[in-house]
């Protein structure tokens, strides 16, 4: 770790104005994920702003029916919540899918959200990579890449995006709210908040210089049958090969999102719009523009596998 | 160092102040005696509560609670496995709850409440799941053990408490089984893999505490 | 004490502490997190400063410029240790890259420099800003690719011969009416024990003490001596707990060499832990092998020919992974051939990983044999027991097994697991959205002896205190070593005493090749035998007659007691057990019988391990609740092959690169339900005073390749390359 100085935000708007007049100010919430690259120097900033003590940890109804999440629920807080067992299952599912119940203990919602890829070329400092360090090339993309992403890549970065509760969130349409350093809030469709690498796979999301996340909104429940199937060779504590969240309604629509396989939280409308007609159909749709290598071929496979036993399961229930 | 570095300390609250009470754990190895060389960084005061005592510590703003405990207070209990949130050996109780130790800054947790495998229970006093990891061999080389130990005793109190886990077939109802100690615990990992010894060392502790 | 006959009646056949299960006596310091560990020794080593390894970032090469500027003017920093600094170093034996690399390059991570610091975090930070330019060189780092250059490697070690040959194997396999040939990979496979290796190291003059986790004290001070240039004399290593080695800890490695040369340089005890993501690369590995496995038999199953080759790699120097060694002993069968073939790769150094050589070996042999059973119409265990062989195979009759339990395995085994409900037609088995299948495959480990000494004494009290410098690195040698005290001396296990892993005790044959249970209790045993003497004699009993019960020297219905007879300065005797021939004269080795069940998703492709079960023969079991332990955390390292465990080699800039714990997956809990273990009630008294065998890596030994066979039970997909892993299985499936 570099050394770096350490305050505690006293509020919102004070968090996003140090942030965004402090250059390589980063705000601190779980750490889980922050920690491990600081320590590795692959993330070196220079203050850490704390943000545990904003009192972001309410979970609370919208007057439009949905739900706000603060942006510093604790993972195990979010599954647990009686509301979202109700409402909005696939999302305690995705998020029980993920990491420890120790992670899950500290890792907030925000947090889950910017957590950065596991591409283990990222991970090495003596390896290229273009988004760790921008213009030294991808070590993955010819290299090791079972894990990695096969959807929204580019001849720049092939990093998958991690999360499984990110996945969930992208299912239910989310929304993230922000604070900018300007003190003025803004919503974010969470459609538009992760980037694709393009030629700049170091930028990951759309927000701005001291931009902080103060919760995700949920829209209303859209009722359905809701699962979330995260598939990996280790039973438990293991990032998903492939993961699918899925609604299915009572009028045999549905709507699928996925993990593992993105460079992002991915959902296309044509998947969705196949849903009626099957698992093939929407693992097709999915999985147009696919760019996999000889190591991740098997995961276009494994979609259509993970969504032909999510249809089983679905028929299997009363 | 950068000159700026000394103007960000500006920004520290109470960087200046002093620790106020008299430590009642006086840690050997604490920042006070050990001086550091050179410029250094800005050493941020951190009062903990460890095992229901008070201390008071002087820390490099990098230290995370893991190292805190074990190079600061000496308290070695607690075990370094990874350092990277991968294996669970680091694993102590906050305020409550589970965590890795190793991926929590020592200042982010001013005030909190700590408790670690030290704090369970001695050689001669021991906590019923220490004593259950005896009875049933839940360990070989023992340096996993109290890690699995703090999770072992906070998972019977996250089932108790109704949390549900990933293999919790229905969201609402959640109940103990060796499906959910496994899944529960699947965060500790033991190569020696002492796992199904475990499970039934907590399935002892957790029938005692219903009877 | 030499042991060149076979073991008679003895005290240990009293079978009144040892063959008992016990508690482990340092359970208590486990539990409460007491126990030190090498990096925790505030209490020995106060005010130690901190080491941070800096590896290589290329794999080949040299170092063209090294800038410690930045570094040594960094926060905290107390010094730096190098190649151009650290004085003349010379090479462990057991050591095929040099601890401290530079100028020349020989690994990815090799060590190029320690940097130290008043605190783990100016150290970790200043080492990130030691410049090194690197001159790379091309290496080579693909096994596959360089099988073809493969060469036959020089005889010993613990392997014997590269190559073996009986018979005429190429005629008898052509001629043979059922034929199997097929190529098995295994991959390269991480110890991922859970203590970092680590060292605190401090100076006194000249006097070196090193707290280290490390398996091996008496080799280790030798390493220690020869690669430091001092006497052995002025060496101390003390590793009363270690966090698990698996092998990985046989050896010295750069933890310890550097700590000792950071100390020194900064004239104050200096602590360094391998970080996690360093270990991979800058440790040893078991290396990845591809194996050729030709098996020619009737009809029936017999076996006629069988052929085992392997192909592994390691750097310049470096041994050979030797899996093809239990094929030599396993099964009967005229015409044989086995061989050994090293390539050379600028990987990390291979070395030892628990159970060498038959832990992979089986993955390839007993999956063969599966595929025999199969082609012939044979149950698999019916088969295994129609090969089995009460002699070396390749030796003939004279040389027999000193005892030798397979097919009690196989069938206890078989009948424990519910063996006769497996439909052998794959695929068939369905549960609800699961395919299950059984898979059964034969355990072998070859039974190792080493010299082993140990001192005993007792104290005015009456207790009983064991001396040696065997380690415990989870195996449970406390316990044993104090059963074997208390049971010799007629006391209670509570009045023993076992002070373990210090150079300054009598030399052990240490932790490894699953030699140490049997060899240091038997070190133990003759110590006691010593004791027993001189106690007898002080009592002015003839030995022969005198008895041991209750802390009482007994002759007839006079005693006395152990405390009064060691009086206040107490009594010590001191010996070590020494091996004839045995080991020659006869085959000793440990068998046993895995079987397992798994379900594997019908969509997905997922492998779920739903039980695992087992029977194993090992002599006697010296506490059968640790070594119990021992057995199923074996097989549970065996199904982490089976179905995780592989370092991908990046074969462009030739490392592991997936370097943690993430990335390099083991098993967790919920990959692990149900495990039985059933000991076959066996007594080798060739095998040592204790009639014991070693059983730590019986576990692994075709843990894995049960699994593989369940998975083809449970799909009839026949995977032959390690590990099964769901792209694996969906491409194999699809083809």
């Amino acid at each position: 770790m570099k050394p770096f100085t350490y305050s505690r935000a006293t509020s919102v708007a004070d968090a996003a104005k140090t942030a965004a007049s402090t250059q390589g100010a980063r705000f601190i919430a779980g750490g889980t994920n922050l920690l491990d690259l600081m320590k590795l120097q692959i993330e070196t900033p220079t203050h850490l702003i704390d943000v545990n003590h904003l009192g972001l940890d309410r979970i609370e109804p919208t007057p439009e029916g949905g739900l706000r999440i603060g942006a510093l629920v604790r993972n195990t807080d979010l599954a647990a919540d009686k509301v979202v067992r109700r409402d909005y299952s696939v999302l305690s599912r995705a998020l029980l899918a993920g990491a420890s119940g120790q992670l899950r203990n500290k890792a907030t919602t925000a947090g889950n959200l910017l957590q950065r890829t596991r591409c283990p070329y990222f991970y090495d400092t003596n390896m290229p990579c273009n988004k760790r360090k921008p213009g030294s090339g991808c070590g993955a993309i010819g290299g090791i890449s079972r894990s990695l992403a096969i959807l929204g890549v580019s001849d720049a970065c092939i990093a998958q995006h991690p999360s499984d509760m990110a996945v969930a969130m992208r299912l239910l349409d989310a929304q993230v709210d922000t604070v900018g350093a300007d003190g003025v809030a803004r919503a974010i469709p969470i459609a538009d908040f992760h980037s694709l690498p393009g030629d700049t796979p170091h930028v990951e999301t759309a927000l701005k210089s001291g931009e902080i996340i103060t919760s995700v909104t949920l829209p209303k429940p859209i009722g359905g049958t809701h699962v979330y199937r995260k598939v990996r060779d280790r039973a438990s504590y293991a990032f998903a090969l492939v993961s699918v969240a899925a609604v299915f309604g009572k009028d045999g629509g549905g709507r699928f999102a996925f993990g593992g396989i993105g460079a992002k939280p991915w959902r296309t409308p044509s998947a969705d719009a196949a849903a009626s007609s099957g698992a093939k159909a929407v693992a097709e749709a999915a999985l147009s523009g696919a760019r996999t290598t000889h190591h991740s071929d098997f995961k276009k496979t494994l979609v259509e596998r993970t969504l032909a036993s999510l249809y089983r399961q679905k028929e299997a229930r009363p | 160092m950068p000159s700026d570095h000394l103007t960000r300390r500006s920004l520290l609250q109470g960087s200046a102040a002093i620790a106020a009470a008299a430590p009642a754990l006086v840690p050997t190895g604490a920042a006070a005696a050990r001086p550091t060389a050179k410029e250094g960084t800005g050493m941020i005061p951190v009062e903990l509560t460890v095992n229901g005592r008070e201390v008071h510590l002087q820390l490099d703003p990098r230290t995370t609670l893991l190292d805190a405990l074990r190079e600061h207070l000496h308290l070695t209990g607690t075990k370094k496995g990874c350092d990277q949130g991968q294996c669970g050996a680091c694993t102590v109780i906050v305020e409550g709850r589970r965590i890795n130790s190793c991926l929590t800054l020592a200042v982010m947790h001013d005030g909190d409440k700590v408790t670690t495998i030290e704090g369970l229970g001695t050689p001669e006093k021991l906590h019923p799941m220490q004593r259950a990891f005896i009875s049933h061999d839940g360990y070989q080389c023992g340096y996993c053990t109290p890690g699995q130990i703090c999770s072992a005793v906070a998972v019977l109190d996250e089932i108790a408490a109704g949390i549900p886990s990933h293999v919790t077939p229905d969201l609402d109802k959640v109940s103990l089984s060796n499906s959910e100690l496994r899944e529960r615990m699947s965060g500790n990992i033991c190569r020696c893999a002492a796992y199904p010894n475990i499970i039934a060392a907590m399935n002892d502790v957790a029938g005692e505490t219903k009877a | 004490m030499k042991f060149d006959t076979p073991a008679t009646t003895n005290p240990i056949d009293k079978g009144r502490v040892v063959g008992v299960a016990h508690d482990r006596i340092d359970g208590p310091a486990k539990v409460t997190g007491s126990a030190p560990y090498a990096y925790e020794r505030h209490d020995a080593a106060p005010n130690a400063a901190y080491g941070w390894i800096v590896g290589s970032a290329i794999a080949k090469g040299t170092i063209a410029a090294l800038d410690l500027r930045a570094a040594e003017a960094a926060p905290g920093v107390l010094g730096i240790v190098t190649h151009a600094n650290a004085g003349k170093l010379g090479k462990g034996n057991y050591n095929t890259a040099p601890l401290l690399g530079g100028p020349a390059i020989m690994h990815y991570d090799q060590a190029l420099a320690l940097v130290i610091a008043d605190t783990l975090e100016n150290a970790r930070a200043a080492a990130k800003l030691v410049r090194i330019d690197y001159a790379p060189q091309d290496g080579k780092f693909d096994l596959a690719a360089e099988q073809g250059n493969a060469v036959k490697p020089p005889d010993g070690g613990f392997g014997g011969a590269a190559d073996s040959a009986v018979g005429d194997f190429d005629g008898a396999f052509a001629k043979a009416a059922v034929r199997i040939d097929q190529r098995y990979t295994t991959p390269d496979h991480s110890h991922a024990m859970l203590e970092p290796h680590a060292t605190t190291a401090a100076w006194n003059g000249d006097k070196l003490t090193l707290w280290t986790a490390n398996q091996m004290i008496a080799w280790s001070v030798g390493e220690v001596a020869k690669t430091l240039g001092i006497p052995k004399a002025n060496i101390r290593l003390v590793a009363p707990y270690i966090g698990g080695g698996f092998g990985a800890k046989l050896w010295l490695r750069a933890d310890a060499l550097l700590a000792a040369l950071g100390a020194r340089q900064i004239g104050r005890p200096v602590k360094v832990a391998i970080a996690r993501n360093q270990i991979p690369n800058n440790t040893t590995h078991r290396p990845a092998t591809i194996q050729r496995i030709r098996i020619g038999a009737d009809k029936n199953g017999v076996i006629d020919a069988i052929g085992h080759e392997v192909w592994s790699g390691d750097l310049p120097g470096g041994g050979t992974e030797t899996a093809a060694m239990q094929t030599r002993l396993l099964y009967g069968g005229a015409h044989r051939m086995t061989a050994h073939r090293l390539a050379t790769l600028d990987l990390p150094e291979g070395n030892a990983m628990r159970a060498p050589g038959e832990a992979v070996g089986l993955l390839a042999l007993e999956v063969a044999m599966d595929e025999l059973a199969e082609a012939c119409g044979v149950d698999p265990v019916e088969l295994r027991i129609r090969n089995d062989v009460q002699y070396d195979p390749e030796a003939g009759t004279q040389r027999p097994y000193s005892s030798r339990k397979l097919v009690e395995c196989l069938r206890a085994g078989a009948d424990r697991f519910g063996w006769a409900k497996r439909n052998p037609k794959p695929g068939k088995v369905r549960d609800g959205r699961w395919l299950v299948g059984m898979g059964v495959a034969s355990a072998f480990r070859n039974n190792l002896v080493g010299k082993s000494g140990a001192r005993i004494g007792v104290d005015g009290a009456g207790k009983v205190i064991v001396e040696t410098d065997m380690t415990d690195i989870g195996t449970g040698s406390y316990t044993i070593i104090g059963q074997t005290a208390a049971e010799m001396l007629g006391v209670s296990l509570d009045d023993v005493i076992v002070r373990l892993g210090d150079s300054r005790f009598p030399a052990s044959a240490g932790s490894g090749g699953q030699w140490g249970a049997n060899s240091s209790t038997a070190g133990v045993y003759a110590a006691a035998m010593a004791l027993r003497a001189k106690l007898a004699e002080k009592a002015g009993y003839p030995i022969d007659q005198a008895q041991f019960d209750d802390g009482l020297v007994k002759l007839g219905n006079q005693s006395q007691t152990l405390a009064a007879l060691a009086g206040r300065e107490g009594l010590w005797a001191e010996d070590s057990i020494e091996f004839g021939d045995l080991d020659k004269r006869y085959v000793q080795a440990t068998f046993g019988a895995h079987f397992c069940e798994v379900g594997v998703d019908i969509d997905t492709a997922e492998v779920r391990i739903r039980r695992m079960g087992g029977a194993f023969a090992a002599g006697r079991i010296l506490n059968p609740k640790s070594a119990r332990s021992q057995v199923i955390g074996a097989m549970t390292m065996g199904a982490g092959s089976a179905l995780m465990e592989a370092l991908e080699v990046d074969t462009r800039f030739g490392l592991f690169i997936n370097h943690d714990m993430a990335e390099y997956a083991v098993p967790v809990h919920a990959d692990i339900p149900e495990q039985d273990v059933l000991f076959i009630d066996e007594l080798d008294d060739k095998s040592s005073p204790m009639k014991a065998k070693g059983v730590g890596e019986l576990g692994i030994c075709g843990a894995g390749a049960a699994v593989a066979n369940a998975i083809y039970n449970a799909t009839g997909l026949r995977l032959r390359d390690y590990p099964l892993t769901i792209d694996k299985l969906l491409r194999a499936q699809t083809a």
